[in-house]
Order: C-alpha cells, then structure tokens, then sequence
C-alpha cells in the first residue's frame, strides 16, 4: 500500500546533507529564504536538531511550493544535495528516476543511481578560495544553475544577506564559481547529447 | 527605542516568531529558564526586549520563572514565559496561583516528547491534557496551538490578547518541529494589530473591590502601586481579595474564574475548516499535526473519499458545541495527535455515540505521516 503523497508539479522537495560543521543547515536556509522572500513563493525549512548537527550525519529539508504547504518533510526528494558520502547514503534509497543528484565529488566518491547526476569539486575550489567553508555556497550556486530551484538573483541577494559581514564578496564570488561551473556542466551535457564531443566540441 | 512591530516579510522560525508576536503584543516582562526546543524564544526575547524598553530576566529555575511573570503582571505590564515538559511540569503550581489571583499572563509551551526527560530535542503533544488540568484544583484556562511560524506570530498577539481580557494565564501549545521550523512570517503594519489591555478600574479608589466582576464577568485590575488596594493570594479569596476561608466564597470565586471563560466561549473559541462543506469524514487536529491532517485530506479526497478538516486553534476551553454538532452529521471522526490518546477523548466525549471516532496517535519523537490517517481511513471507511 503507497498514498504517495502530493507530488505536486508545482512543489519541489530538496534535502541537504553532509557533516555538521559543513554550513548544511545555512545551504538549506539560504534556498528556503531565497524561495521565500526572493522568488515569493511558499517554502518550509525543517532541519536535524541535535548532536547530528553539530559533527555527525546532517541535513536540512526545503520544499518549495505555488500553494501553501502540507506536510512539511520531505517525502520523495526531486533534488538531494550531498556533501558527504554518509548523507548521499542515508537518501539515495530515496531518489526516483526523475529525482536530481548534486555531490561534492571529492566527498562522495560512490554513486550509484538512476537519475541524473551532476558533480562537483566544491571543496576543492573553495580551498583555492582560501575559505573551505564556502563549499555550501559553491553548492548552492551549482544547485540554482542546474536545477533553477531559486532564481539567480533571489540566492545572490540571500547569500549577500546570510552571510558574515566582511564576507559578502568572497561568498558571493563562492556562489557565481559554482554558478558558473554549473552552467558550463549543462552546456558540456547538451553538447554531448547532440554527439558534439571531443577537441572541436 | 527601536518599533516593537517589525513591519516585513521574514523567513523566521516558531520560536522567533512567538518572540516577535509577544513584542508586537506590547509584552515588557518576560522571565524564564531556557530549556530545548524552547530556547529560543528566550535568547530572541533577550535581543529584542531591550529595543522596546522591556525586561529580561533568565531565573534560576522555571518555578522561579512563572512566578516573576505573575508579579511582574501586578505590575502592570504584559509579561510571558517560554518552556517544554520539564520546565511546564515545574510551573504548575505557579499556573493555578495564575488563574486563582486571575492575573494576565502567557506561557509558551514548545513542546517535547515526554514524559520525563524524554527526547529532548523531538517533537511531541503531549503535554494537552497537563495544559487543561495540570494545576491541582478546579479551574478553567485558554490554550492555544499554532501550526506554523506565522501562527506563532498571531498566536502570540492573540493569546496576550486573551489573557488581558479575561484575566487568565493563557498557553501557546508549539511543539519542537513548529518552533523550530523556517517558513515566511508576515508581520503587518503596527495600525493593523489589534491589541486589548486588561480592563482598569474607575471610580472611588476607597470603595474599590479587586475581584469584583465588570459586565463580562472579568474583574478591572489595577496595578501594584496606583493608590487601589490589592490583595493578591492563592488561598480561597472573597471580592476584597482577602481570604476567606468558607464554601460560600469558594462557590462564588470558582463561578467567577469558569464563568468568564464559559459565558465567552464564542470569543475565546477559535477553529479553522478545510474542505468541510461536503465531508462526511472528519478529522479533528491542532498544532503541527494539522499539517498532516491536511495532505491526508488531500489524499484521501484524490480516493474519492469525502474528508474534511477541523482544527482547533483553541484547543481549551474545548469546542464542545462545535464537536457534538459535527459529529451530528458526519460518519467518522478522527483526531490526529503526537502522544496516544489526549484530545481524541474530548472528541469522543463530545461526539456522543453519534460517529465514529478514531485516533490516529504516536508515542512521540516525529511528526505522524499522512499515510497513517489514510491507511485508517481506507480500512474503516467507504468512499
């Protein structure tokens, strides 16, 4: 028996997840803020409290919506954010077909899944950074790129706000890296489809 | 001085926006213990008071707690408290001293999985049938649960509202997944709030009664120090204030402290429909378990069953009327909510043989999913 409940075209349920420590509670803050007051949507930010979220296994659960929500936990995720392999773990089980997976690909070496895919080295370039805790940031500009799950504008104002003070260039130059590199991802994506690959591509 | 109402769009939690309702509501005083999921209230609390000219106080346990939100109301200003089951568990006796000396005042009560320690940091609600009758005596208070951020907001205002008015010690039964969680908050205009103040006494101060009742049964207070004489104690008191100790003043007192509650159901009362006008199935909820009420609504209805929703926003004093009448024309009743059997009695009281009533409960620790109410329904119910 399944009542799979209201997967409304119109909503989209994200989960976050990582170690705590990773800024994976302010990632999912950001897009349910960004939803929110930047695009004037309906969204519902709940979150691990706890131990977990200090060290251990964390995440965040955002979903954006047209109408007001219901239940407010994710039921089947349309987008996981995974910066750790332990939380990639805990909710591929999760993911269908048309779900959307974004890793740090350093962090989670294994995956295996059936839907669509995209990774990246957040980490790694916000080490280059010289702030290694901007990889939340790097992520959510890779997530508004790929998914378009926040308008650009609404998670550049978002970040610029959530942020320390001093720090609101470094992060956003953070988010437009990850932006960017998300854009060229599906550039790179299209151009293979079309059979385009290789030196000329 | 900073505004008290904080005109704009938020994206804040529970907790907070309880703290920005209580502000909005002009509250100067709040005491309190911090205790999870409740914390935050308090820490918001110790940022905003001072903007408003207002007090904070973290005191050295939650009896102390409740008893400072009493004195300071003598005082004059509007005052509150913040905690979950421990804590409220502690403030009982101080709650009954509340409604006895029928002082203004509100406790937030972020609910937690008891009993005892519990888990902590998960939700519950539990603590509804401590909240009617959890202070020993006979009495009646309001409580009210609010299902989201914004809820927490208004709910606030309207509590501060409710306990001015009627003199009471009103409860604003959250739960950890609502105070904790982010949703948009709206705060409006300052014009737009309505505020009530306790109503105050005129006349001759020399001829003063302190608990002699106005036309809606709730007596005018005055505060501590305005030249009226005040008398304030827990033990059995006549319309002076001054003990009393015989069956006649006890019979007079208690007919006073429900009677202002009882006679004004209609405005203490508030509840919310959805998709009701056709329902033939109800399910009764409050609090964050209306959320799932909602999508099992919206589930079940896709089964072509006819589900309805009736939430309590006052939970007590309980909508009786309104049950028994629901009841009267429907199959089923079912109350949703996180402990195993609380509200759902009332509803089955209220309901009196004549539909169904089903609980669809949990022990505590996270919120129900909507399944489980659709599971019931289609096991139970034809479409």
């Amino acid at each position: 028996m399944t009542t799979s409940t209201q997967t409304v075209a119109s909503q989209k349920e994200i989960i976050v997840t990582g170690f705590g420590g990773q800024g994976i509670i302010l990632a999912g803050k950001i897009i349910g803020m960004a939803a929110s007051l930047g695009d004037n949507k309906e969204s519902t930010l709940t979150q691990a409290y706890g131990p977990e979220s200090r060290g251990g296994a964390c995440n965040a659960q955002v979903i954006i919506s047209d109408r007001p929500i219901h239940y407010p936990y994710v039921q089947k995720p349309h987008i996981l954010l995974a910066l750790s392999q332990a939380g990639y773990d805990k909710f591929a089980g999760l993911l269908e077909k048309e779900s959307i997976l974004l890793t740090d690909q350093d962090l989670v070496p294994n995956v295996n899944v059936t839907c669509a895919h995209y990774e990246i080295a957040a980490t790694r370039m916000a080490e280059k950074i010289g702030h290694k805790m901007m990889a939340n940031i790097i992520m959510i500009g890779f997530f508004t790129a790929i998914t378009g799950g926040i308008s650009k504008k609404a998670a550049e104002d978002t970040v610029l706000n959530s942020v320390p003070k001093g720090t609101e260039e470094k992060n956003l130059k953070a988010f437009n890296q990850g932006y960017d590199y998300g854009i060229s991802t599906l550039k790179g994506k299209e151009k293979r489809a079309a059979g385009k690959t290789g030196a000329i591509a | 001085m900073k505004p008290a109402v904080r005109t704009g769009s938020y994206y804040m939690t529970g907790d907070v926006a309880c703290a920005e309702g209580a502000i909005a509501a002009g509250c100067l005083f709040f005491g309190a213990y911090p205790i999870t999921p409740a914390t935050e209230v308090a820490e918001h609390m110790a940022e905003r008071l001072p903007d408003v000219g207002g007090t904070f106080i973290q005191m050295e346990d939650e009896i102390a707690a409740i008893a400072s939100i009493l004195g300071a109301a003598w005082t004059g200003v509007k005052s509150m408290t913040a905690t979950s089951g421990p804590g409220f568990s502690l403030m009982m006796e101080n709650l009954g001293l509340g409604v006895c000396t029928e002082t203004p005042c509100v406790i937030i009560n972020v609910q937690r999985t008891g009993p005892s320690t519990g888990l902590p940091t998960q939700t519950g609600q539990g603590d509804m049938m401590q909240a009617r009758w959890g202070s020993h005596g006979d009495y009646e208070l309001i409580a009210l649960a609010p299902s989201s951020p914004q809820d927490c907001f208004y709910h606030t205002i309207l509590a501060f509202n409710l306990s001015e008015k009627y003199r009471v010690p009103v409860l604003v039964m959250a739960d950890e997944i609502v105070g904790h969680m982010s949703e948009k908050v709206v705060i409006p205009d300052a014009k737009e709030i309505k505020l009530e103040s306790r109503p105050k006494p005129k006349g001759r101060k020399d001829r003063f009664k302190l608990y002699e009742p106005g036309p809606n049964g709730v007596a005018p207070m005055p505060s501590i120090g305005e030249g009226y004489n005040v008398h304030v104690t827990g033990l059995t008191h006549d319309e002076r204030g001054y003990p009393a100790m015989d069956t006649e003043e006890q019979e007079n007192m208690l007919a006073r402290i429900k009677g202002k509650i009882r006679n004004n159901l209609d405005d203490i009362i508030h509840t919310e429909e959805y998709m009701m006008d056709d329902a033939d199935i109800v399910i009764v909820s409050y609090g964050i378990s209306t959320r799932t009420g909602l999508t099992a609504v919206d589930e079940a209805r896709k089964l072509g069953y006819k589900v309805g929703l009736f939430r309590l926003i006052t939970v007590w004093p309980f909508p009786e009327q309104k049950i028994h009448e629901i009841a009267s024309r429907v199959k089923g009743l079912i109350t949703i909510e996180i402990n195993l059997g609380q509200v759902h009695y009332e509803v089955e009281r209220c309901a009196h043989g004549q539909a169904e009533t089903h609980l669809v409960g949990s022990a505590g620790g996270k919120i129900i999913h909507p399944d489980k109410v659709v599971s019931l329904i289609k096991e139970v119910f034809q479409p």
